[in-house]
């Protein structure tokens, strides 16, 4: 069976690909929605904490020995400790301000992490290999799936059904709500919004940071990983709403999926496919599609 | 008191623009590359470095006058690299400009130095342009460029029973132009184009590419792409068990990318370079000299870097002289013999002829010392692998 020329089986293939990269973009996604809806700040250093996981989980592996499953955990604190840093030293300062600055601020420290970094590793990158218990790869009868993109999406998943959860489920997750909403009343309350503002950027910077360790064996490991997901990935949030957990999870799986389709149908525009969704998003509900007028 | 000001800042300016005319007591390099991105591990600030070890290898000075090497990053970007060439010229009295990698700073320079009349290296660029349509009687194209990659490539690999190839391509200028090259070399001699696909400058994910590749059947998958990208593709295509079914090459690729994604990804597959540290003795000793300072053995443009230099500065000896036209006469009569090149000519075009080598990644298992990394499989003469005259669109060699 054929459709406009690709065997069905071509298809489905795609389909689950598509899947392992919209469980990045889900992810990274996820990240920026909880930060933009609390913070009010457009974190452009999310593909520098994301390359940061990445390249802390080789750190680890090279210098210490410490295995791909340690650093599943480890990365994310590591990460997070930075984000607790970076709010408490210099975003705390600007809320007040527009939202540029924020931006123009997380621009700049992104420019600064990645600069130090490439100046010690270079610019090709480094190799990072698949543990040992996800090696090798099943054969699915219509295709060949490497053991660890499965994983890949299982993960990514779990970790994004988790996250929606405890934010719009638990008692904590409704703290957090309500802080978004009118911080100075939950702050009567007797709750510490300041604490609770850190933490939520130390999560999201954490996000980041497991999916780089997620990535490593996957991409190569290099100073500028980041920067070609990033892009893609605030067209995401857009496109699903700024602010929306839920809408950015399904939005970037879903943004995957229709990527992987046009890298069979028209591969010279699976770079852009993502943008030209974008620009009809924009101009049918411009608030994105599970985002709600404000 | 304005007045004065201006007066005294006109003369000032007066007497600067007149030291160029004064008599030279310098012969200055000035190279610049990409020091900071994608290409730096390539060439990068390492290049500078073999430059300059060239110049203290020749005992620093020549016709009496010491050498002085400018260095600037021209961040991949051609209007920096042409004028900082252009103020180089203009304030420094460079004598010799020396390109670096990435082809679109590399034309824009040899524009430059073609108009100032100053001689013009390059080893790091690939673009077959800068010999053929765009050449200039200034230019020497040192190291290799795409067509002799194409034709060493596609050449070897269909001899050796690889008929049906796959591309996969970088959706630019850079790789339709190799792909085409390639397809060319690989009808001529008999084989199939069964099919390509372009990707994306940039991007990182390619299994899906890689699986249209795989269901095309073809025995040879080559991957036009540099960088980043061919890296990805590269890792991508050993997950999905592509390299185990197909022979994979790729049409543009260094020892710094096999360095970097480790032999158990690469092993196998199969390139053109124009030089490997291992190669001889000579090359042996050059690149242990080049260890101890670099910490990392050096590229094949790197090497080149060294061996340009040197043959500069041999040519300006046997001219007496830096005039660009005089220099120029001498490097057309020289014959290249050093650590890099055996029997190397300049011809008219600006094209340094040499032999390349098609070079295979050893297995992890064969690789008994660090950086043993290639075998070599295949000497392909420079006169069989560059552009011929028959080819050439270049009027400087009709």
């Amino acid at each position: 069976m054929e459709i406009f020329g690709v065997s069905l089986p071509g298809l489905l293939s795609q389909l689950l690909l598509g899947l392992v990269n919209g469980s990045f973009y889900a992810i990274l996604s996820l990240g920026l929605a909880v930060i933009f809806g609390l913070l009010n700040v457009i974190n452009f250093a999310h593909g520098a904490l994301f390359m940061m996981g990445a390249v802390l989980t080789w750190m680890a592996m090279n210098y210490f020995g410490i295995n791909y499953w340690v650093m599943l955990l480890l990365a994310p604190l590591v990460v997070g400790g930075f984000g607790v840093l970076i709010e408490r030293l210099l975003l705390r300062w600007i809320y007040k301000l527009d939202h540029l600055y924020g931006l123009l601020l997380t621009l700049g420290l992104t420019l600064l992490i990645e600069g130090v970094f490439r100046s010690v590793y270079g610019v090709s990158g480094l190799g990072y290999d698949t543990p040992e218990l996800l090696e090798g790869a099943t054969n699915l009868g219509f295709m060949y799936m490497p053991n660890y993109r499965a994983w890949v999406v299982v993960a990514s998943i779990g970790v994004c059904i988790g996250t929606w959860y405890v934010i719009e489920k638990t008692k904590l997750g409704a703290y957090l709500r309500a802080g978004t909403e009118n911080p100075r009343l939950v702050e009567a309350f007797g709750i510490n919004v300041p604490v609770m503002i850190t933490l939520t950027y130390a999560f999201g910077a954490a996000l980041a940071a497991f999916a780089g360790v997620l990535s490593a064996p996957v991409y190569q490991v290099s100073p500028l990983m980041g920067q070609n997901l990033i892009i893609v990935v605030f067209a995401v949030v857009v496109i699903g709403g700024m602010g929306s957990i839920m809408g950015s999870i399904l939005t970037g799986l879903g943004l995957g999926v229709i990527e992987g389709f046009t890298k069979v149908f028209y591969p010279e525009a699976s770079s852009t496919v993502v943008f030209v969704i974008m620009v009809i998003v924009l101009l049918i509900r411009p608030a994105g599609l599970f985002g709600k007028e404000k | 008191m304005k007045n004065k000001l201006t007066m005294l800042a006109l003369m000032l300016g007066a007497a600067g623009l007149a030291t160029p005319a004064l008599a030279q007591d310098k012969v200055k390099i000035g190279f610049t590359t990409d020091m900071s991105s994608l290409y730096s591990d390539v060439e990068g600030k390492n290049g500078a470095m073999a430059i300059q070890m060239a110049i203290d290898d020749f005992g620093g000075k020549v016709l009496g006058m010491p050498i002085e090497l400018l260095t600037a990053d021209h961040q991949n970007k051609a209007d920096i690299a042409a004028s900082k060439a252009r103020e180089w010229v203009d304030t420094q009295n460079v004598t010799m400009l020396f390109g670096g990698t990435n082809s679109g700073t590399a034309l824009a320079m040899a524009k430059v130095a073609e108009e100032k009349k100053r001689v013009y290296f390059n080893s790091g660029a690939g673009s077959s342009a800068l010999t053929n349509a765009q050449c200039s009687p200034y230019t020497v194209h040192y190291a290799y460029d795409t067509v002799a990659l194409a034709k060493g490539a596609g050449g070897a690999i269909v001899e050796a029973g690889g008929k049906n190839w796959f591309f996969l391509t970088a959706d630019y200028a850079f790789g339709q132009a190799l792909e085409a090259d390639a397809s060319n070399v690989v009808k001529g001699k008999g084989g199939t184009v069964v099919g390509s696909v372009r990707h994306p400058l940039n991007a990182s994910d390619f299994s899906s590419f890689l699986l249209q590749a795989k269901s095309s059947k073809a025995q040879v998958l080559a991957m036009a792409n540099a960088g980043g990208d061919l890296i990805n593709s590269i890792k991508a295509a050993k997950e999905f068990g592509i390299s185990k079914d197909m022979k994979m090459t790729a049409l543009l690729m260094f020892i710094s990318d096999v360095h970097s994604m480790g032999l158990r990804n690469t092993e196998g597959l199969q390139f053109v370079d124009s030089w490997y540290w291992d190669q001889d003795e000579d090359s042996r000793k050059f690149a242990n000299r080049f260890f101890e300072k670099a910490k990392r053995m050096p590229t094949s443009i790197q090497a080149a870097d060294y061996s340009a230099t040197t043959t500069y500065l041999k040519a300006v000896e046997a001219a007496k002289s830096t005039d660009a036209d005089k220099v120029m006469a001498e490097l057309r009569k020289m014959k290249i013999n050093d650590f890099y090149a055996k029997g190397g000519v300049i011809r008219p075009d600006g094209r340094m002829v040499h032999d390349l080598f098609l070079v295979e990644v050893k297995k992890p298992a064969e690789s008994t010392k660090p950086w043993d990394y290639f075998k070599i499989v295949k000497k392909l003469p420079g006169d069989q692998v560059f552009t011929t005259k028959a080819e050439s669109k270049c009027a400087l060699w009709k």
